[in-house]
């Protein structure tokens, strides 16, 4: 008699999920899923709207990085408007970098000390009750309390590019609608501690130490736990850099071996296909070149230090050496190890954002270029969750008639998949008894993708699961709540 | 100068000259009187009724309405003000008005008033109104889903012989504004921008300069609607 069990909702990740494990007569895994249960549309309800409000409308899809959403349109507008993706006058294109990178400050922070921490500090084993933020914030107060600092850093930065700190208005087709005000400037560089650059650095440098740490007492888990290989796409700089603003397009394999040669994302249909499966509002997307079986890619911060060459900030390179020394040059493929990359880009996020601020073209006053109109644009971003697509085209009179997106957290869809799988097979496959750990080892790996399943979710307290025991005719055997 | 009247405004005494309307001489004794299609310095129509005042016990639109020597005129009763509060409601659950990615935000008028009179949850039912964007115009887009049919394109914008360039269109609740597609051909771009600037909402956009003032910037980010007349309590 078969078994499917089901956890809904996942907790600690933006949006709603289920994850469903059907099992045999002898208990061994069969078959496990990640459900995404929501509908979104943009793509469609955008269609027929001006052009220029996709990235304010856009955006709304999401409530935790809508910066990300708002620049990679803006990114495809600026081609339609004829700035060409790399034509912003130095103030539109710095104001823009530095909006983004207070994003990925601000939700890699979130990621890391509000969602991730308890599972850290307090075990996988923890019971629910202990395992959540309020405890965090109980038991390690200075830790909870640069965690809501930095987010905080970030979210100023976005208010001081974008407008607001959630769904703003600052990006425009062809460059930027402000720029930065030495008072502003002068809040950022000069504020009294904790809201100033230098301290965000020396806390980024903190929390890697934090991850360090763990990783010595707990190697065995850290590097094996959902650990599988796969191919890694991204965003790199043309001379190999990270560059989570923009860049060409490089995919690599599980051995390092280049899939994808650095193109020119306005080509990427060329190169990327989306697979549509009837139990997932989640498009699989895949490198053509490999086809749907063997296609599949990570993205994200793993997958971005696994494809590029070097980090242009002094300290996050440093640690970057030291990430890749750990495989010896190769590519990381351990699920666990995201966590390490988020932090080291946190560090790097940390080191632009002062570069940045120190910067007189954040004064400048020519703030929209434009040129040519086109009737499609294509902006690639490196969104915090990883490498985001958004694709455009307009009619004659400027409404927008087509809308295609592909965001981080669909690129990551087979690998959250494989990682569920891995997990279920190792602690799950053969076991007669349900733990409430085994479910939060399962979430434990979705987790580390830092999936943005659509806007926030939280889990304070008692873990919101449900598990199902179901047998083969499908009625219910057991049922078991928290 | 215009013979002086006396009349009061919920009780306050106010002077005023013969011929004003209440909502130019309220304005004038610093007390605010809500208006969406009202322009000042060109003919009122009455079209909104959001300025309706009670005079005498009688409802009556106040920039259509002439003071009067010893005119007694309720305007922040409670029932008047619920009745401003209804009318804004009834207009946002008329047309299709999202706010969130409407470049007017922050700058409309009608979210100005929503504000004002804390819309929260509209009492009526969202009609969700099959509304159609035109875009065929080279420099003006109108989009119907935000239309209040306030008229105030219609008697703002006007070539050089006084002819208007826009007109309404169709019959009963299908209503629409047009623009007259001849006499509008040779729109220069400071007409366009007029014709932006005199919708109270965000029903005629100008091509290609959407969200262009930043957030904090804008007209009402720096104070709320009706402030400029009189100090508001908050």
């Amino acid at each position: 008699m078969g078994q499917k069990l089901t956890i809904e909702p996942v907790t600690r990740v933006e949006g709603h999920g289920k994850v469903t494990i059907h099992l045999d007569d002898d208990n061994n895994v069969v078959q496990s899923r990640l459900h995404i249960v929501e509908f979104r549309g943009f793509e469609r309800f955008v269609q027929g709207r001006p052009y220029w409000e996709a990235p304010v409308l856009v955006q709304r899809l999401c409530g935790i990085c809508p910066v990300s959403h708002h620049l990679a349109a803006a990114k495809a507008l600026d081609v339609i408007v004829g700035a060409g993706s790399e034509g912003l006058t130095p103030t539109g294109e710095k104001m823009r970098r530095l909006m983004h990178y207070g994003q990925m400050f601000q939700s890699h922070a979130l990621h890391f000390f509000h969602l991730v921490s308890p599972d850290l500090l307090f075990g996988i084993d923890a019971k629910p009750e202990k395992r959540n933020v309020i405890e965090v914030a109980k038991e390690f107060r200075e830790l909870a309390v640069q965690g809501v600092m930095m987010r905080k850093f970030g979210q100023e930065i976005i208010r001081a590019t974008a407008g607001k700190k959630i769904h703003g208005t600052g990006a425009i087709p062809g460059g930027i609608n402000k720029n930065l005000t030495l008072e502003e400037r002068d809040f950022f560089v000069k504020g009294p501690d904790p809201l100033n650059i230098d301290k965000m650095i020396e806390w980024s440098k903190e929390a890697i130490n934090l991850f360090k740490g763990y990783h010595k007492e707990h190697r065995a888990l850290v590097d094996t736990f959902a650990a599988f290989p796969s191919n890694h796409l991204s965003l790199v700089r043309k001379d190999g850099a990270l560059d989570l603003y923009h860049g060409v397009l490089r995919a690599i394999d599980q051995d390092g071996h280049k899939i994808l040669h650095d193109i020119d994302y306005q080509n990427y249909l060329d190169y990327i296909g989306e697979e549509v499966r009837s139990w997932s509002y989640m498009k699989f997307p895949f490198l053509k070149s490999l086809g749907k079986k063997e296609g599949w890619y990570r993205v994200g911060p793993l997958a971005r230090l696994n494809t590029c060459d070097f980090i242009p900030t002094p300290l996050a390179q440093k640690e970057f050496e030291e990430f890749r020394d750990y495989t010896h040059g190769k590519p990381n493929n351990m699920s666990m190890h995201m966590h390490w990359a988020r932090l080291i880009e946190t560090l790097h996020a940390a080191e632009a954002m002062r570069d940045l601020l120190n910067d007189p073209d954040l004064q400048g006053g020519e703030l929209v270029t434009k040129g040519q109109k086109r009737n499609e644009g294509v902006g690639l971003i490196e969104a915090p969750r990883g490498t985001l697509f958004h694709h455009y085209k307009i009619d004659e009179n400027d409404l927008i008639s087509m809308c295609n997106l592909i965001v981080s957290t669909t690129n990551n869809n087979e690998p959250m998949n494989m990682a569920v799988r891995k997990v279920a097979d190792e602690l799950i496959s053969g076991q007669r008894s349900i733990k409430e750990s085994m479910l939060n080892a399962v979430e434990v790996a979705i987790r580390a993708y830092d999936p943005c399943l659509s806007c926030a979710t939280h889990a304070l307290g008692k873990m919101p699961l449900e598990i199902s025991l179901i047998d083969a005719r499908g009625e219910l055997l057991d049922k078991k709540t928290n | 100068m215009n013979q002086l009247i006396k009349f009061k405004i919920d009780g306050k005494e106010c002077m005023g000259e013969k011929g004003q309307n209440i909502v130019d001489a309220a304005k004038d004794n610093q007390i605010y009187i809500p208006t969406l299609c009202n322009i000042p310095g060109i003919k009122p129509r009455g079209a909104c009724r959001i300025c309706t005042v009670r005079v005498n016990g009688r409802l009556m639109t106040a920039c259509t309405s002439p003071i009067a020597e010893g005119m007694e005129i309720e305007s922040k009763s409670v029932d008047i003000e619920n009745l401003r509060k209804a009318i804004i409601e009834l207009l946002f659950t008329e047309g299709n008005h999202f706010c969130p990615s409407c470049e007017r935000s922050g700058s409309c008028d009608l979210q100005a008033l929503g504000y004002k009179y804390q819309m929260l949850i509209p009492r009526f039912k969202f009609q969700f109104t099959d509304r159609a964007v035109e875009a065929s115009h080279p420099k003006l887009i109108k989009d119907h889903n935000r239309c209040i049919l306030c008229k105030r394109c219609i008697r703002a914008i006007k070539d050089e012989k006084g002819r208007s360039l826009f007109a309404f269109g169709k019959r009963g609740h299908h209503v629409e504004i047009n623009i007259d597609t001849k006499l509008s051909k040779d729109m220069t771009d400071e007409q366009a921008l007029e014709a932006t600037e005199i919708c109270p909402v965000g029903a005629i956009l100008k091509k290609e300069r959407g969200f262009i003032e930043p957030i904090g910037q804008r007209k009402y980010d720096k104070q709320p609607i009706g402030s400029d007349i009189e100090t508001l309590e908050h």
